[in-house]
């Protein structure tokens, strides 16, 4: 087996790690970087707990190989807050009490960070469709979507400038 | 005075008796009692509960009993 | 007992203190663990449901370079051991236990554990465990409750014999475990007393609890004999004391790091791979690190019961219930321990019923060994009886709500298993559904509606709590649950209560088994209620603590010192000395005699059960037989909530799994018995998309044995959901669905049928 040699930008900063061809992005976030912020569910892209931003777009890292992220951009939940700012949407999963086991919330803070980079004025229905690609087994989503929705009108209404 | 009761599936053991009225201070000396006079249920005895004036507890050989106490011997509950 | 007491932060809703790390991905989760010479750990399994081990040979797995070790079920002492929680005979069967997570003589269900590699990479382990030679010998597979009852039915275990009260010419050997009964009254004189008799038949199918973290550990077994284990477990202490048990070692050599826990709902309360990582550990001398797929999570961890229940029930009328009889078949999995005997108990609980008959069978099949799932027993039991009583209600021209209410249990009522009711919220709960504006709502086309309830204990059990004051106020709590659901928040909502310190000055902990007293498993709707106690007498001890400090400064007796408000106060009221807050007290704290910390542990006895309701509205397209629920309301008596949010989170995460249950969760297996749907696309959870807002009803009823007025909240939750929504689909469709799930192929069918 050849090692690759990936070079890549994670959470706005350079990184840089040697990996199997077989090995999935998921795993190279982990076991590489130790990023473990990022989480493995199910390994066949069904439950969302990978979620991560690949160039902007929402993806499950299980189901892309660590080497196509050369040269390219990813975001993990890691990278969602600056510095000690947290993103909207972390912020309102915690005042809506939005997580119960919190395994799936890293998943849930990606995807919704994506949905509100996409549509910043989501319907319940819109964001329920978003992220249904994140299994949540703890809440039923009702708080969570709440939050989100609740993230989406703060985000409306602050004029400070969230770089992202 | 307490009065221990049989659930039905217990009977079998109790020749169909189904309570049994003991002056005993606690709950150790209700069991020995109640084990001394149906020896057979000494075994099943280990994989219940027992249920003093409504409140269902593991192991509670050393509880006070007080006139009137109430007693049941309760299938083991498993909770998630 | 509580009272009229006006609360100054129990019911407030604090943000947790450790939901920060948890949305920034920095919490630590049983897979995120790693010590210095890991090894990566893979289990082999049998691809059989059913077979003899003829013989394993691992040469060429120790050959692979890289392979550290290898373990069979040889390296597993077969243990005759029963474990119970906190100590004394029954609770966990280690034999079963430690057979099931090594096979020794048979693999009793595909996924069965065989072998297990360690080695310096997963796939190297996974490599050569793929070398190893098991000869097998097929046997045929026993699935369901039927096949496991007829007459010729292939026999799980040689040794096996009825426990509890077997009907007269039960066969042995046997796949029937046990066999229990309820009785009271004369049931034949009831149901010929009866002016309507309702009978069906019903099947819920084995489901798996569905937690999004797959188990997880890692174990390093030290040369001095101390092991440790970091885990993600609900209860750390009998992960230590199942390690102990099935390895022969003393209880006190195994330190137990419980991880953050993603989820368990009582799945994660048995041990699957944590003796087999520390065996490996031994033999590798090296940590070993084993995680499961989620292939092996739904093959090889522990589902719940799929169960057949037969549901009988008389009423007069008027709607009284005269008389009611059931019998209910549970699916074991591998080894006997089904919640059959609780199924019975609860069945019929929330109902006052002279007459009745219960019968519960505890039966082995080649499945995974069922464990725990959220009240586990009664969701089954409860789908009966309330689809039961929603039939009489349309026979009679009852309102559903008014036909419960008619007969709901009160305080004094003897429950269906013997002991008598103490306060309990049932009348509230259902007089508040029937209040609610769900249940007036019109309903638009192809919607139907439904109602149900359902009845769970709250464990009682152990627990330890320590409580300390650093000297600047704030405070730390430390308890051994794993939270899994905001009990660390709900932890520090309690001392704030009782110290009068603010609750961001307060920081809750759970800690290792090392460091904190025995305490039992997180789940049972115990650690509000259970731990709560032994935290709230914590608490006290260190504000008894702190008044004999303001004692020794005042120097007066202790006796003459109160406590109101965070103050230490002299009991005198014609005393005006100016009382002295926590914060000056703590400041004094080395002067006036050392440290203080408050300590507690509780064997709490379970009492204080509660009651559930739900409203569901249903719509069905007929032409795709998909249903969609567009409203869902539950109620709860909860007794009281400290952290109302997290109380909403559990009463709406139970609905969830329930709705799941309902609609589209169901363990699907070819003939030969092997798992079709072990993966997340296939075993159908519900989504986002697939749930409307879930809207909730806190009724509070106080518990009189809880300081606070606590019941467990955790569970009851799944209980009505099952019945609600078959109800609704009765209401939608006409037809009496008695199957689950409702997925849509059967909804096709009844539909074409009727």
């Amino acid at each position: 087996m050849t090692t690759l040699h990936v070079q890549t930008t994670i959470n706005r900063e350079p990184a840089e790690f040697l990996c199997e061809p077989v090995e999935t992005l998921l795993d190279a976030l982990r076991d590489r970087l130790n990023l473990t912020g990022t989480k493995e569910g199910c390994a066949t892209g069904d439950c969302g707990a990978c979620s991560v931003l690949f160039n902007g777009r929402l993806v499950p890292s299980c189901l892309v190989l660590a080497a196509e992220v050369h040269g390219q951009e990813v975001l993990t939940v890691e990278g969602a807050a600056h510095g000690d700012t947290l993103h909207p949407v972390q912020q309102k999963l915690l005042e809506h009490a939005a997580l119960q086991c919190g395994i799936c919330t890293p998943g849930f803070v990606v995807a919704a960070k994506a949905l509100l980079d996409h549509n910043p004025n989501p319907t319940e229905e819109e964001a329920r469709y978003w992220l249904a690609g994140n299994l949540c087994r703890c809440t039923g989503y009702d708080k969570i979507i709440r939050a989100v929705l609740d993230a989406a009108e703060s985000m409306r209404s602050d004029t400070r400038e969230v770089t992202v | 005075m307490a009065t221990i009761y049989f659930l039905s599936g217990l009977k079998q053991y109790t020749g169909g008796v189904e309570s049994l009225t003991v002056d005993a201070p606690r709950v150790r000396e209700l069991m020995q009692a109640v084990t001394e006079r149906f020896p057979a249920l000494s075994e099943p005895l280990q994989m219940m509960s027992i249920a003093v004036d409504g409140a269902i507890h593991r192991h509670p050989d050393y509880l006070k009993l007080s006139a009137g106490s109430e007693v049941h011997l309760v299938p083991r509950i498993s909770g998630g | 007992m509580s009272g009229e007491r006006k609360f100054r932060y129990v019911g407030t809703r604090p943000v947790r203190h450790d939901g920060l790390d948890k949305v920034t991905g920095r919490a630590n989760y049983g897979a995120d663990f790693t010590l210095p010479g890991l090894l990566h750990g893979y289990v082999l399994r049998s691809p059989h449901a059913h077979a003899r081990i003829v013989s394993i040979d691992t040469s060429a797995a120790d050959a692979v370079p890289g392979v550290k070790a290898v373990v069979t079920g040889a390296d597993i002492p077969k243990s005759t051991a029963m474990l119970s929680l906190g100590g004394g005979k029954g609770g966990f069967d280690l034999a079963d236990m430690g057979d099931n997570l090594l096979a020794h003589d048979k693999a009793l269900y595909e996924g069965h554990a065989v072998a297990a590699v360690a080695a310096t990479s997963a796939e190297i382990a996974r490599e050569a465990a793929e070398q190893i030679a098991v000869v097998y010998e097929r046997l045929p597979p026993v699935l369901t409750v039927d096949q496991a009852l007829a007459p010729n039915a292939a026999i799980l275990h040689d040794r096996l014999v009825t426990k509890g009260q077997p009907l007269p010419d039960a066969p042995t050997p046997t796949n029937v475990a046990m066999r229990m009964e309820l009785r009271g009254g004369d049931v034949d004189k009831g149901f010929a007393e009866s002016d309507i008799i309702v009978e069906y038949e019903f099947t819920t199918p084995m489901v798996h609890q569905g937690y999004i973290e797959p188990h997880a550990c890692v174990a390093r077994y030290g040369e001095d004999g101390q092991i440790l284990v970091w885990t993600s477990t609900q209860g750390p202490f009998i992960v230590r004391d199942c390690c102990a048990g099935i390895l022969g070692l003393d209880a006190a050599t195994i330190k137990v790091v419980p991880s953050e826990i993603g989820g368990g709902f009582g799945g994660k309360i048995p041990v699957y791979l944590e003796p087999v990582a520390i065996a490996l550990s031994r033999k590798a001398h090296r940590p070993v690190k084993m995680v499961m797929s989620r292939d092996d999570v739904f093959r090889a961890s522990g589902p719940t019961s799929g169960a057949k229940v037969r549901m009988k029930i008389g009423v007069k009328q008027d709607g009284t219930i005269v008389a009611a009889s059931g019998s209910l078949y549970y699916e074991a999995g591998a080894y006997p321990g089904s919640p059959a005997a609780t199924g019975a108990m609860c069945a019929l609980a929330p109902y006052k019923i002279p007459n009745f008959v219960i019968e519960a069978f505890d039966i082995v099949v080649n499945r995974p060994k069922v464990a725990a799932y959220r009240a586990p027993g009664s969701p089954s039991a409860a789908f009966a009886t309330e689809s039961v009583l929603d039939e009489i209600a349309r026979r009679l021209g009852f309102d559903p709500i008014d036909l419960r209410l008619k007969n709901a249990v009160e305080e004094g009522d003897a429950a269906p298993y013997g002991p008598k009711y103490g306060p309990i919220g049932l009348r509230q709960v259902l007089e508040a559904t029937k209040n609610h504006p769900h249940w007036q709502a019109p309903l638009g086309p192809n919607q139907g509606r439904g109602v149900g309830c359902g009845f769970w204990f709250n464990a009682g059990l152990s627990s330890s709590a320590t409580v300390s004051l650093s000297s600047d106020g704030s405070a730390t709590v430390v308890t051994g649950n794993p939270d899994i659901g905001g009990t660390r928040v709900a932890q520090s909502i309690m001392v704030s209560e009782e110290l009068g310190i603010p609750v961001e000055r307060v920081r809750a902990t759970v800690a290792d088994t090392d460091s904190i007293g025995y305490s039992d498993l997180t789940g049972g709707s115990r650690v509000c209620y259970a731990t709560g106690m032994a935290v709230i007498k914590a608490a006290q001890d260190v504000r008894d603590q702190l008044r004999a400090r303001a004692a020794k400064i005042w120097d007066v007796d202790v006796d003459s010192v109160a406590w109101n408000d965070g103050c230490a106060v002299p009991l005198e009221p014609a005393d005006d000395r100016t009382p002295l807050t926590v914060h000056q007290l703590a400041e004094k704290i080395a002067q006036t005699g050392g440290p203080i910390i408050g300590r507690a542990s509780v064997n709490a006895p379970m009492a204080g059960p509660a009651f559930a309701a739900s409203i569901c509205d249903i719509e069905v397209d007929k032409e795709t037989g998909v249903s969609r629920v567009v409203r869902y309301t539950t109620i709860q008596d909860v007794g009281k909530a400290v952290h109302p949010s997290f109380v909403e989170g559990q009463m709406q995460g139970g609905a969830a799994q329930g709705i799941g249950w309902a609609l589209n969760e169901e363990y699907i297996y070819s003939p030969d018995g092997l798992m079709q749907n072990a993966g997340f696309l296939d075993y159908r959870m519900p989504v986002a998309s697939d749930l409307p807002m879930i809207d909730t009803v806190i009724i509070e009823v106080e518990n009189p044995l809880h300081p606070y007025g606590v019941r467990g909240v955790g569970e009851v939750p799944i209980v009505p959901p099952l019945a609600t929504v078959a109800n609704a689909m009765r209401d939608a469709t006409g037809i009496r669905f008695t199957d689950l799930p409702l997925s849509p192929p059967r909804v096709l069918e009844a539909l074409a049928r009727y």
